[in-house]
């Protein structure tokens, strides 16, 4: 099996564009795991498969904040570590949260943002985070540049809109005005497989509050009701909200997730834990209760 | 002072102490050779083809493309063994390879030999099999009823054994009950199973490399299946990374020496993740219903039991399992009467066997579930109810037999009670939300959490059983100052390298001990399991090392004109107890080699007789564990924050190594209670990997505070007690009862929780 280690973006693209079939590697979090379990197909005899490995490619393992717009962009390959340090951590404090419940220090250390969204599990502990900040996803390939809404990558289980030949570049998401934060549950402490988690963020500017939900869909899904629902009830500047609405926004986003039953959980404790996350997550963005 | 005593003064790594394990340095490092890591240049890999149906008629096999692939060496079936087709630790009913017929998914089929493992993944996925699938017997309660045909020739049902004691009629003022269940438990060991096996010339005889934790009874299985003389197949220890049970049965030992031999080359063999969960027994789900009599005093009247476990498709050691369980019924507590009926059966399921605590788990979750009932139905403290019916030595068991060991149930109790609590808030002293229920996935704020407290206390048997004699052999060989120990026993990572060399040293007055290579050059050492091999193994080199003395003392005695009775050893000399004489140790065998083997065995233990009277067990320990939990009632999530425990150890003759047992006994009981379980949906294991069979992490698992309650017993060769299984034992119901105690908090309300693992669902969802 060749593994081709371009250190430019320019011969990553060059690469995959001469071996159409070619597997992109990052931190082989995921891939090497579905290649040890026969799940991906390494090619046999004449035809082995190419890897193009994409972690020495330095454009791709760094980020920028751009304060004119107020957007962070994060290449594909910034590591959970690289997203738990200052101040990316306090720029960006879901992702931050999000990445400290991913795995254990060593897929920490390994494991990318972009190989996330590459993989595309419900149950990927960003792409909540992504989500619900309406994430801008920049795609490069030998036939040009492309940008496309987070949610338009998500198409399915594991399953991206990326086209052959393509990679993911780098990720922008805004900078927001108020509190965000990320919960996960699972059925122990660390290191385990989201069974349902949750991420809200909040913003003054746009009077917003945004929730995104992972493991209870096919992809990550959105709530809208919920969130217009909390637009009307929650005082940003005095970061309040009342317990009966509380309640009922917890209610709107149960009513949002159409989760599945599975050796890891049944749909019912699924429905109920992102209500019960939703409801605290709400609470902590709004700790005070109006007069 | 002298300098004799200046020598005899310095810290010697003796009985009692807690030296460092020898291989403890290369673990740590990674040089550590486990079995692995075993190969070399020419070596062939084999693998295992496996059934993908619990049930299932082969139609037809058809090996014939896997051998079109180049570099496959061989491809052996069913019709390859020369030997017994089947085999088993209790009776022979495993095939080596499924031939009309598979009965569980994973079941094997076939091996390959190849020049490399993809090659063999080639050769597995071109045999062809073809299947006529059958219905799979997959409720225990059926295999009892006899509404399923049987699924193997020995029947559906591996054992059923009651026992009947005292009064059957006698009722009590305060009666509970409950029916509980346990969840399918993996012994989960991280070194994988692996084996090396080397042929010698012309198929006469082999060698096999081998992770396991019984050297001579692989041997004898081995032997039978291979159609060899005992003495032509040769077993080595290969470096073990744990065991707990799953090392008991033979799995990939038999697959491995027929390649080698039908080649003529070495083979090995190495389990993936998923293939081990396939490959080796687990513990028995269970289902117990136990119904309690008592005084309104919370005195046990009479407890009534039906135990029924899953053995799945094979027997394994089923039938010793289910004695262990219902053997256990009434815990380490006093009851006159008792009626248990048990039933082990077979079933379409993965086949269980062995594993840490061996049926004793399941009767404990069941009997202190029960206490705590009790205790509540009686209005007394789950400490008092325990305190009251704690058992004592010389009192008689419900099979009849005395408790002849030293039993310090109430002792345990006690000092488990003295254990200061933790004195952290909910959270941590710094308000670490990561400490919090739900751990790195911040679901929970401090205010979410209720804090509990639960009580387990549990009695283990110590060795075999009904009659079995599981004796243990060990070699000491003495010469210029340096002791030589050699013993088959399967050091596993339970420490006994350790020990072994301990004892050597306390009784021989010698610092350089020296261990031989661990294999079949010498008798059995029985299994490295049932907490036995302290006792046992322990007992056969103290008294081969006692023998080496007495014969030191002879030629000191007969060298000085002293009666060779008047020597004993002070440190690391030889001195005459009742004069001036005083040589040391490797003075006095300087150019003299004594040399003895020596065989311990256990007291004679019988089997149970149809009411299920007998002495069938050799000895007892005790422990009491009291859980502290963090509960997040409405996510349902669990945080325990202290095991707290006392634990019958005899006498701790390593006592770093104790600790080291107990903190991971919990760690498995604490799995055990909250998370680790093997999910099988129509008989098909859905989780066999560590994403989805979770174990605990570091930050799952608690400190531990442990007293070590030291009453040798007379009984013990060394005064020292089994200690591996009771931690594992009840720990689990102890958290299970603090989660408990945590929701009654909460509303007032007590939950069953009467099945383990328990699922968030079940404290969240739960409503009664
Ligand atoms: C023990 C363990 C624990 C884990 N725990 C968690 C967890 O708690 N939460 C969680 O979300 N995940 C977890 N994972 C999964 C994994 O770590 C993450 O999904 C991680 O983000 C994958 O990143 P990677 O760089 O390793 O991707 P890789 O494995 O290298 O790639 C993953 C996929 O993305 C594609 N890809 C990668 N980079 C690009 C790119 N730039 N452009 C286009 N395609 C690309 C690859 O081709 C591949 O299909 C765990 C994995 C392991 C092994």
């Amino acid at each position: 099996m060749p593994v081709l280690t371009p250190v430019s973006l320019d011969d990553a693209v060059r690469l995959l564009d001469a071996h159409p079939g070619a597997l992109v590697l990052a931190g082989g979090t995921d891939l090497m795991v579905e290649i040890n379990e026969g799940h991906r197909p390494i090619g046999s005899g004449g035809d082995p498969t190419v890897v193009v490995a994409v972690d020495r490619i330095a454009e791709l393992r760094t980020w920028t904040v751009d304060r004119g717009a107020d957007t962070v962009t994060i290449g594909a390959g910034v590591t959970y570590r690289e997203l738990l340090d200052e101040p990316l951590a306090s720029l960006l404090p879901a992702l931050a949260e999000a990445s400290r419940t991913v795995g254990s220090p060593q897929i920490r250390n390994a494991g990318t943002l972009g190989g996330n969204l590459g993989t595309c599990s419900p149950a990927g502990d960003g792409l909540p985070v992504l989500s619900a900040l309406d994430a801008v996803v920049h795609l490069v390939s030998a036939a040009g540049r492309r940008d496309v809404d987070v949610h338009d990558l998500m198409v399915g289980v594991k399953r991206t809109s990326l086209a052959p030949g393509e990679l993911i570049e780098s990720i922008t998401v805004p900078l927001l005005d108020g509190w965000q934060g990320y919960s996960k549950v699972g059925v122990r402490n660390a290191m385990v497989i989201a069974t349902a988690s949750a991420c809200l963020v909040t913003d003054r500017s746009s009077r917003t509050v945004r929730i995104a939900l992972g493991s209870v869909a096919p992809t990550v899904v959105r709530c809208p009701d919920a969130e217009a629902f909390a637009a009307g009830v929650v005082d940003h500047d005095a970061r309040t909200v009342p317990d009966d609405a509380v309640a009922r926004f917890g209610e709107l986003v149960a009513a949002t997730s159409r989760p599945i039953d599975d050796h890891r959980s049944t749909a019912a404790y699924r429905r109920h834990a992102v209500e019960v996350m939703a409801r605290r997550l709400l609470r902590r963005a709004f700790p005070g209760r109006p007069a | 002072m002298t300098a004799s005593v200046a020598v005899g003064a310095r810290a010697r790594d003796v009985v009692g102490t807690s030296p460092a394990r020898p291989d403890g340095i290369a673990k740590v490092q990674g040089t550590f050779q486990f079995s692995s890591d075993l190969g070399g240049d020419g070596v062939l890999w084999g693998m295992t083809l496996r059934s993908p149906h619990p049930h299932a008629r082969i139609v037809s096999i058809d090996v014939g493309p896997a051998w079109r692939i180049d570099g496959v060496a061989a491809v052996l079936t069913a019709d390859d063994v020369p030997g017994s087709p089947t085999y088993g630790l209790i009776s022979h009913d495993q095939p080596v390879f499924a031939r009309d017929v598979v009965r569980y998914v994973g079941e094997p089929i076939a091996v390959v030999a190849a020049d490399h493992p993809e090659t063999c993944r080639r050769a597995l996925a071109a045999i062809h099999v073809e299947y006529e699938v059958l219905d799979p017997l997959l409720d225990p309660e059926a295999a009892i009823a006899g509404t399923h045909p049987p699924i193997h020739p020995d029947g559906n049902v591996i054992r059923h054994q009651r026992i009947l004691c005292g009064d059957p009629d006698v009722t009590g003022e305060v009666v509970v009950e409950g029916t509980y269940e346990l969840g399918m438990q993996d012994q989960a060991f991280l070194g994988l199973e692996a084996a090396l096996a080397i042929p010698d010339p012309g198929g006469r005889g082999v060698e096999l490399h081998i992770a396991t934790q019984w050297l001579h009874e692989d041997r004898a299985q081995l032997a039978a299946c291979l159609d060899l003389p005992v003495e032509a197949v040769r077993l080595v220890l290969g470096g073990v990374g744990g065991a707990f049970g799953a090392r008991e049965d033979i799995s990939l030992q038999v697959h491995c020496c027929l390649l080698a031999l039908r080649l003529g080359r070495p083979v090995r063999m190495a389990y993936s993740r998923r293939e081990s969960f396939l490959g080796h027994v687990h513990r028995h789900p269970a289902r117990i219903w136990m119904r309690h009599h008592a005084t309104a005093d919370g005195e046990i009247v009479k407890i009534e039991a039906r135990f029924v476990l899953d053995g799945g498709a094979y027997a394994s050691t089923s039938s010793a399992v289910l004695l262990n369980a219902i053997t256990h019924t009434q815990g380490p507590y006093r009851c006159p009467n008792a009626v248990v009926d048990g039933w082990a059966v077979r079933t379409n399921h993965l086949p269980c066997g062995a594993m840490r605590g061996f049926g004793v788990v399941q009767a404990c979750f069941a009997h202190e579930s029960q206490m705590d009932r009790l205790a509540e139905a009686c209005d007394l403290d789950p400490v008092e109810i325990r305190l009251r019916n704690a058992m004592r030595t010389g009192d008689v068991l419900i099979t009849g037999q005395p408790m002849e060991s030293v039993a310090p149930v109430e002792r345990c109790i006690r000092e488990t009670a003295a254990l200061p609590l933790p004195d952290e808030p909910i959270g941590g002293h710094d308000h670490d939300p990561m400490r919090l229920p739900g751990g790195a996935g911040r679901t929970a704020d401090e205010a979410h959490v209720v804090r509990g407290i639960g009580w387990g206390v549990a009695m283990k048997n110590l060795m075999y059983s009904e009659g079995f004699d599981d004796y243990s052999t060990a070699r000491c060989r003495l010469a210029d100052g340096q002791a030589t120990l050699k013993f088959a026993t399967a050091e596993v990572g339970q420490g006994f390298v350790t020990i072994a060399a301990q004892i050597a040293r306390t009784v021989l007055g010698v610092d350089e001990v020296e261990l031989d290579r661990i294999d079949t050059q010498i008798g059995s050492a029985g299994s490295t399991s049932a907490s036995r091999q302290t006792w046992m193994s322990g007992g056969a080199v103290d008294a081969a090392c006692r023998q080496v003395r007495e014969r030191l003392f002879e030629l000191v005695g007969a060298a000085h004109g002293i009666d060779p009775l008047r020597l004993a050893i002070d440190g690391t000399d030889v001195v005459d107890t009742a004069g001036e004489l005083r040589v040391p140790v490797a003075e006095a065998t300087a150019g003299v080699v004594i040399d003895e083997t020596v065989e311990y065995h256990h007291r004679p233990t019988e089997e149970l007789d149809e009411l299920g009277q007998g002495r069938c067990h050799t000895a007892f320990a005790f422990v009491a564990h009291r859980a502290v939990v963090d509960v997040d009632p409405e996510l349902g999530l669990v945080k325990v924050v202290q095991v707290a425990t006392a634990q019958d150890v005899g006498r701790a003759l390593n006592p770093l190594s104790v600790v080291g047992q107990i903190e991971g006994g919990i760690a498995q009981g604490l799995g055990l209670a909250v998370m680790e379980e093997i999910v099988q949906t129509d008989g098909v294991i859905r989780n066999a990997s560590f994403t989805d069979y979770l174990l605990p992490t570091f930050l799952d698992m608690p400190p531990v505070v442990a007293s070590l309650v030291e009453e040798p017993d007379p009984q013990a060769p060394l005064g020292a007690k089994g200690v591996g299984e009771p931690p594992c034992i009840s720990s689990t119901p102890a958290i299970v009862a603090a989660i408990r105690d945590a929701l009654r908090q909460v509303d007032g309300v007590g939950r069953r929780l009467d099945r383990v693992p328990v699922r968030p669902s079940d404290i969240a969802l739960e409503r009664q």
